[in-house]
């Protein structure tokens, strides 16, 4: 019964995380909420015994995406609206 | 009239995709019950691996063995992405003079911290592509692994360098290696990549034959290319 409990509780938050991530407008937490997402997926696979898979998305998922994300944040703007304005001066 | 085209296209595709998946059983038992008797692919792989290859992983065997030209072509295009990107943003050794890798120095606890940690997580990164075929894991999931810690020694330490040289000459033998495995299996007389050597004794650590040394060639591209991708990327200049 906890354990049906605890699962329903991750399914919320991954879902919850997921939606932060797509209306968040500072792009920095966005990624963080996809972070979040990969972690909680990583767990999902655990349990449901796909141990390989589970690692592949620990490794990639959380830490090298994110990783890039950042790096792209940096060299770019951290403000989704100001990137936004921009393509449309540049149209 | 744009809009109504993007409608009915949008209706087609969703048709299709409707018409593909309602014939799918959800939830149901598909792969049936596992005996030698069994006729499926998965039953095949399930009864027979693990006597035929002694590999305790059943999942290596199957992406390594039976699946491994697949396997092969998944690191090419891993080789193609890394390539792509280098020609477009790798920076030449005049130009890298003004190039600085980070904004902010790093503190005293981080620095510590990565210096404890590099040698760790390389160390495990390297422990699960060589155990590949005895725990889950494998060449991807340990060079991945690799490529994270040398990630944090790069954001970490402004005197830390790749050489991309040793760099470029490491991911070409392990290519190369890959399919002059492949190839010595049609020399054998087999197909191409076929376990041709001896199988050894299930769960010990030199066992299932070709596995393991394939699965350690892929760990050391997918690390070395991976690490490749990130020193590029954090050498582009920020704009100002």
């Amino acid at each position: 019964m906890i354990f049906i409990i605890l699962l329903i509780l991750m399914a919320v938050v991954l879902l919850a995380a997921a939606i932060y991530s797509v209306i968040h407008r500072d792009l920095l937490f966005a990624v963080m909420g996809t972070g979040i997402v990969s972690v909680i997926l990583s767990l999902f696979f655990y349990i449901l015994q796909a141990p390989d898979v589970a690692l592949t998305e620990a490794a990639i998922g959380i830490a090298l995406t994110t990783i890039i994300f950042i790096i792209t944040i940096r060299n770019t703007s951290r403000d989704e609206d100001e990137i936004i304005d921009k393509e449309n001066e540049s149209l | 009239m744009k809009k109504v085209l993007v409608i009915i296209l949008l209706i087609t595709i969703g048709y299709f995709l409707v018409e593909t998946f309602v014939d799918i059983p959800f939830g149901e038992n598909r792969i049936g019950n596992i005996d030698a008797n069994n006729n499926t692919v998965a039953g095949y792989y399930l009864s027979n691996t693990i006597e035929k290859t002694k590999v305790a992983n059943v999942i290596t065997a199957i992406v390594v063995n039976y699946r491994g030209l697949d396997t092969l072509g998944e690191v090419t295009v891993l080789f193609l992405a890394s390539t792509g990107l280098a020609s477009i943003l790798y920076r030449r050794k005049e130009e890298e003079e003004d190039v600085e890798r980070l904004n902010l120095p790093s503190s005293r606890l981080m620095r510590t911290g990565i210096r404890v940690l590099f040698p760790t997580i390389v160390l495990l990164g390297i422990y699960v592509f060589i155990h590949g075929h005895l725990t889950p894991g494998g060449g991807f999931q340990g060079g991945t692994i690799v490529a994270t810690g040398f990630l944090l020694m790069l954001i970490t330490y402004k005197g830390f360098n790749t050489n991309h040289n040793r760099m470029a000459w490491i991911e070409s033998l392990a290519g190369l290696s890959f399919v002059g495995i492949g190839i010595w299996g049609l020399l054998s007389g087999n197909t191409f990549l076929e376990n041709s050597s001896e199988v050894g004794v299930l769960n010990s650590l030199i066992s299932g034959g070709l596995i393991p040394v394939i699965y350690i060639v892929v760990g050391l591209k997918v690390a070395v290319e991976l690490t490749g991708i990130l020193d590029i990327l954090l050498k582009i200049k920020p704009k100002k």
